[in-house]
């Protein structure tokens, strides 16, 4: 079993002729993904890898019965991206845009908390795979390899780099998830645990937090109270960044004193969760 | 982006609220001329964007002309957290009594805007929570009602139990938390700050401001353009980062890095940090594979002399490592690098470009720690 993806997961990328969402269909494909359709407004009836394109999610979802979305398509467009998916009855959006206006996403996660059965990862994020199964992002299959090791992360690149430690270690993964970088994602450290103590592939939990808000310090909490049947251990990024400075994420920013690596690492100690002083220490960790 | 306190009173006398009588001046002789015409006492206030600066002294009080002219001198030119001081707002002095805390900010647990008002203004919102939580008043912000107005009346009468004529009193509050929620969505901030809140001759006045805006949102809103540059506050590297696109934030040390995704770029530097080295700053140069992007990294941390040696590291995924060694072999070629580099590639294609790179003579790693170690060990030769 895996998490929120699987075999059957059915997928349609919004924005998959533009240049990012063109070339991870391509790398989708390729992994093993069922990518039934894809979406993009006055373009509907030609097709692109052999995928149907279609002009609104509403037609795309009526002719394939998709659950999952992926979507590339520009900041300025992506929240309505969000709210379309969301009105033709997707069960998973997958956010991958950067720079999304944190008030416009204010909004839109007001919306879907009305909904019934939606979820959002992201935005800002890789986007999640369950090794074996199912990409749906933008991450690098390679260095993946299926295991009992569920990883759920703020982070792109310092993922890939976690994972590619644990792979190396010969552990594998279950389901690896970013949730994003942005002050307001859909997803939160605390949704992913929860589905991961219920999954039985997941043994052992890698959560990599940063600084800025305090999704970290409520994990710890959560885990304190919840997870005891599960290894979990942390990394957090940014114990040396300024305050006040946005260190590239938009949610990756120390205010007003809140947000400190300090307070996140305490957090997990005292909740009992091992925090690796850096990448390369994690597997031995989990072990 | 951070307004810095004259340019977040501007959008404030926008939206109609008060401030005190106040100038902009950037230089000494024209604080001296503006006290001559505004008359005594005036506070003269640094206009930098870093916090702390009353405790620096960017904040002086002047009763006569020779305080003026001592306190102007005095503030023009002070190194405040390493901004100098260019720009002094000359404000009147507004008598009043108690000092209050208002703001609105997105609270990230709940997704939604929150207000924050306290009846123990003037110092740091921190250090109110610290020391006296009690004083704190929370009001949610609703996306359907906005505030609520049986909340507003329960805060209002906590925060103002002994001013006399509270129905007119009312009105102005909730009139002012009004402004501060339009400021708040109309201009895209995540943070509006009235710190310290005053009184008087019954009316509010900001004495001073604070207002955060979204970056995400800049697009919209392009006079901020015009705040950034008289802001003036990047420094050079910072500067040349945002005009290439990428993200670049200044450090003390002597290890410049340059790493592909912002979590990579935070954990490398704390890794230099974790093996003794020092980093020069924190360098994002995104997810896309333009040897471009390359050249322009290594140009813009060539412009700090402080650096001693440099570390490139890269996680390829989407970013392609043969298109980063070959962008990193044309800027060798064009940038006359006499610095040590240490490199660490791995993920996609990195075989032909560690072979592109080895044939350079730079050496290539394959794992983060081991690279940093080089790096550090480079450093620290190159300081001797």
């Amino acid at each position: 079993m895996s998490i929120l993806i699987g075999n059957e997961s059915k997928v349609i990328v919004q924005g998959i002729t533009g240049r990012d969402g063109s070339f991870h269909t391509q790398q989708m494909l390729s992994y093993g993904t069922k990518i039934v359709a894809g979406v993009t407004p006055s373009k509907g009836g030609s097709e692109i890898f052999g995928v149907p394109i279609y002009d609104s999610m509403e037609e795309a979802v009526r002719e394939t019965q998709a659950d999952v979305s992926v979507i590339f398509v520009p900041p300025k467009f992506a929240a309505d991206a969000i709210i379309e998916a969301a009105d033709s009855g997707i069960k998973i959006i997958v956010c991958i845009t950067e720079g999304i206006p944190v008030n416009q996403m204010v909004r839109v996660s007001k919306y879907l908390s009305l909904k019934e059965d939606v979820r959002l990862i992201g935005p800002n994020c890789p986007g999640l795979i369950s090794p074996g199964k199912c990409k749906v992002g933008i991450m690098p299959a390679q260095i993946f390899m299926e295991g009992d090791v569920g990883i759920v992360s703020r982070s792109g690149t310092l993922t890939y780099e976690v994972v590619y430690n644990i792979t190396k270690a010969g552990l594998g993964e279950s389901t690896c998830i970013g949730i994003g970088g942005d002050q307001i994602v859909g997803t939160k450290f605390i949704d992913v645990l929860s589905l991961f103590k219920d999954d039985p592939q997941t043994e052992k939990i890698v959560i990599i937090g940063e600084i800025g808000g305090d999704e970290e310090e409520r994990s710890a909490d959560y885990i304190r109270a919840n997870l005891r049947n599960k290894k979990v251990v942390a990394f957090i990024a940014g114990r040396n960044a300024p305050p006040e400075k946005r260190m590239g994420h938009a949610g990756a920013v120390i205010l007003q004193g809140k947000g400190t690596a300090e307070t996140k690492i305490k957090a997990f100690e005292e909740a009992g969760v091992k925090v690796a002083s850096k990448p390369s220490d994690i597997p031995g960790l989990l072990k | 982006m951070k307004l810095i306190e004259y340019q977040a009173k501007e959008i404030f006398r926008n939206y109609g609220i008060l401030t005190p009588k106040e100038y902009l001046a950037t230089n000494p002789i024209e604080i001296v001329n503006l006290g001559k015409v505004m008359g005594f006492p005036l506070v003269l206030k640094a206009q930098v964007p870093v916090g702390g600066r009353g405790k620096a002294g960017g904040v002086k009080l002047v009763r006569d002309e020779v305080e003026l002219e001592k306190g102007a001198n005095q503030i023009c030119g002070m190194n405040i957290k390493g901004c100098i001081v260019n720009k002094v707002l000359v404000s009147e002095v507004v008598s009043h009594e108690n000092e209050y805390y208002i703001s609105i900010t997105l609270d990230r647990a709940t997704g939604l805007p929150l207000l924050i008002c306290s009846s123990s203004g003037g110092i740091d919102i921190e250090e109110i929570s610290r020391k006296e939580p009690e004083k704190i008043e929370k009001i949610d912000y609703d996306l359907i009602l906005g505030l609520k107005e049986y909340k507003l009346r329960e805060v209002f009468n906590r925060l103002f139990s002994n001013v006399s004529n509270k129905s007119s009193f009312y009105i102005d509050f909730s009139g002012l938390l009004e402004k501060l929620v339009d400021i708040y969505f109309k201009e895209d901030a995540t943070l509006v700050e009235i710190n310290p809140l005053i009184i008087s001759n019954g009316k509010f006045y900001a004495l001073d401001a604070k207002i955060l805006v979204d970056d995400n949102a800049l697009f919209k809103h392009p006079y901020f353009e015009k705040f950034r540059e008289e802001a003036n506050d990047e420094t050079l590297q910072e500067k040349m980062a945002r005009e290439a696109g990428l993200t670049y934030v200044s450090l003390d040390g002597n290890i410049a890095c340059i790493v592909n995704g912002a979590g990579l770029a935070m954990a490398t530097m704390d890794l230099v940090k974790y093996w003794g080295g020092e980093p020069a700053n924190f360098l994002d140069i995104g997810g896309s594979s333009n040897p471009e992007k390359m050249l322009n990294a290594l140009r813009i941390i060539l412009t700090n002399e402080k650096v001693k040696a440099i570390l490139i590291n890269i996680f390829g995924g989407i970013t392609r490592c043969d298109d980063i060694a070959k962008g990193l072999l044309e800027a060798m070629q064009n940038l006359n690098i006499n610095l040590p580099i240490s490199v660490r590639l791995i993920g996609t294609n990195d075989e032909s470009a560690k072979k592109m790179l080895f044939s350079a003579n730079i050496s290539v790693f394959s794992q983060m720690d081991e690279a940093i170690k080089d790096v550090v060990e480079k450093a620290k030769k190159e300081g001797i």
